[in-house]
């Protein structure tokens, strides 16, 4: 698996070049990041070249970076996972969105239709908005929305709930009344964490 | 002449044929149909969000809600996915278990979608049979993991607990004399393995049941060939997968092309159908299930001859026993880190996929290196399915909108998250 996995990583360096980022091989897995102006033109690359041939989009999705620990960049990135079925291989491509104030990146859904709902998706969730989109409708959440709720800063308990208001005999909305409570706190351990020091 | 001007009609979301809460708004000519636009997010829980304020192994619960016709495989992905992260190795005894009960998950939703598919478009009498065979698996699966539908029972690491000795036995009460009891439990005086066996040799008898129910049913052709049509390089621009892209004769199964698991010591084939049809994925469908019988019966062959450990021992990734536990201070310390705040995956990121029994199922963790995920990105085989239901539909009468929401395995739980 790892030597053909090798032969990816070198037929796209031989492919794109330096207009693509540095291919990383990493737990069995190629993940490459592309710059939002190479994107489109490279993803149609990665479908069109048979010695590549990207033939499926298996899945598209949003990511907010802002607290992953460590970590200093932009904000949005819309991530793909294509799939090969003539080679067998996988690729995981990144792009970030250059703005992290209006997130926007190229749609992918004229080169593979099944990006359509993934970019829906990732636009409701993340509010990234994807350029050249035909129906760039939210998708999952509740109509008339507001909001999107998959940022890392957007609370897990919402803003609004929804009750039956026997008065107004009508479902309303109000704030919310549950207040967000964290049972197990998020730990990231130091470098150092059991690793000598104590009598362990 | 008067204008005539299409008609949108409102498709659910309460409505039986939806399998769920899905809401399609079909605009229609006549009784053509002319565009499909679902409308879904109905049955949305946030379930990735969720997962980023629970740890690693709280998160894994959820995973069983996303399709609650064939549970236990959603849970595998979300395991390889955080086994990869980890880098822990699994117990062999573990991987069969895994497999054997994937097949099982696989038999219980394709019994599900047929009977169901069958039932929408007019034969009723299916979805009683399919049901019937559904509550022998659901047995094992509640000795197994000690709950009928949501077992939580894979763990990262391998699995919960071994496969138990003995089959709960049905008892005699007013409903039920000694008689019948004594009938019912004819098969249950074993251990688990020999009711599956005994399950495994009676189900291709009610596999034929059903071919002779529908297979050259007239009715059922009627409905199904030629409805909703697919053809391969549609299907793949669609990222379809599963009995969806099978149906079209595409030879693409992930267990035997990037096999996870024991796959690769199975012997088993893939059906492909030729045109692409409702006919076909519901033939494609019952061959899988004749070959996941063939599967569960090597997996029972071999977790006869070969016990062993079922979870890995790696006490910073599944407890000891409760034994060690009690007797030893190091253990203790383990398992209180363990329950309290959980294990601690390395920063990365991995994509691991199966093939569920609706077709790729695919989670996507990130880790930074907390005891949460910091973004899990499930990837489930209904949303690709159901955005391509408009172009299945059109052309296609109304009636035969049901038999494509039929065809395409629907289950909201999935589609929604």
């Amino acid at each position: 698996m790892s030597a053909k996995l090798d032969r990816l990583v070198r037929q796209l360096k031989e492919s794109f070049g330096d207009r693509i980022g540095e291919p990383v091989l990493a737990l069995g897995e190629v993940t490459v990041t592309i710059p939002a102006e190479n994107y489109l033109e490279a993803m149609r690359r990665l479908r069109d070249d048979q010695a590549l041939r990207f033939e499926q989009l298996m899945d598209l999705s949003g990511i907010d970076y802002s607290e992953y620990t460590g970590y200093q960049g932009k904000r949005f990135a819309a991530v793909s996972q294509l799939l090969s079925i003539t080679h067998n291989w996988r690729l995981r491509v990144k792009v970030f969105a250059p703005d992290d104030d209006f997130p926007v990146v190229a749609s992918v859904t004229e080169i593979w239709n099944s990006g359509n709902w993934y970019e829906r998706e990732a636009f409701d969730l993340f509010g990234i908005h994807f350029e050249g989109h035909v129906d760039l409708r939210r998708i999952l959440t509740d109509y008339g929305f507001v909001g999107h709720p998959f940022r890392k800063d957007f609370p897990i308990s919402g803003y609004v709930e929804m009750r039956y208001d026997p008065e107004q005999k009508r479902v309303i909305y109000q704030p919310v009344t549950i207040e967000p409570r964290e049972v197990t706190p998020r730990i990231v351990r130091e470098e150092t964490y059991a690793k000598g020091g104590g009598r362990g | 002449m008067a204008d005539i001007k299409n008609y949108t009609i409102n498709f659910g979301p309460q409505h039986p044929a939806a399998h769920g809460v899905l809401r399609l708004v079909l605009e229609l000519d006549g009784e053509v149909i002319v565009r499909a636009d679902p409308h879904i997010g109905l049955l949305h829980r946030g379930t990735e969000k969720l997962a980023e304020t629970r740890t690693w192994l709280q998160t894994l619960p959820y995973l069983d809600r996303l399709d609650y016709t064939s549970m236990l495989p959603s849970e595998h992905a979300y395991c390889l996915a955080v086994e990869r992260l980890l880098g822990v190795a699994v117990p062999i005894r573990a991987q069969y278990i895994r497999v054997m009960i994937d097949e099982m998950a696989r038999i219980l939703n394709h019994l599900l979608s047929i009977g169901t598919h069958a039932l929408d478009i007019g034969a009723m009498t299916m979805v009683l049979y399919t049901f019937r065979e559904r509550e022998d698996i659901f047995d094992v699966l509640e000795a197994v993991t000690g709950i009928r539908m949501h077992g939580a029972y894979y763990r990262p690491g391998g699995v919960y607990r071994d496969l138990p000795d003995q089959m709960p036995k049905y008892q005699e009460n007013r409903f039920k004399n000694a008689q019948t009891v004594k009938e019912l439990n004819e098969a249950r005086n074993g251990s688990l393995l020999d009711f599956l066996e005994d399950f495994t040799k009676r189900f291709p008898v009610y596999l034929s049941e059903y071919h002779t129910l529908l297979t050259d049913n007239r009715i059922w052709k009627q409905r199904t060939v030629g409805i909703g049509v697919i053809s391969p390089e549609r299907a793949l621009q669609m990222g379809f997968s599963g009995p969806m892209l099978r149906g079209s004769g595409v030879e693409w199964d992930l267990r035997k092309k990037q096999p996870y698991e024991v796959y690769d010591r199975m012997d088993f084939d893939i059906p492909v159908g030729v045109n692409g049809d409702t006919y076909d994925r519901y033939l494609v469908r019952m061959e899988e299930m004749a070959q996941s019988n063939r599967i569960i019966q090597q997996c029972i062959d071999w977790l006869r001859k070969n016990p062993g450990p079922v979870i890995t021992d790696d006490h910073k990734v599944a407890p000891p026993s409760r034994a060690k536990m009690k007797g030893s201070m190091e253990e203790l310390i383990h398992h209180f880190k363990l329950f309290s705040e959980g294990m601690h995956v390395p920063a990365g990121e991995a994509y691991a996929a199966i093939e569920h029994p609706k077709g790729e199922m695919g989670v996507w963790a990130v880790s930074d290196g907390a005891n949460k995920p910091y973004r899990i990105k499930l990837h489930t085989a209904g949303i690709p399915h159901l955005a391509g239901v408009d172009e299945l539909v059109r052309g296609h009468m109304l009636a035969d909108a049901t038999a494509i929401i039929g065809t395409i395995d629907l289950v909201l739980g999935d589609v929604d998250r």
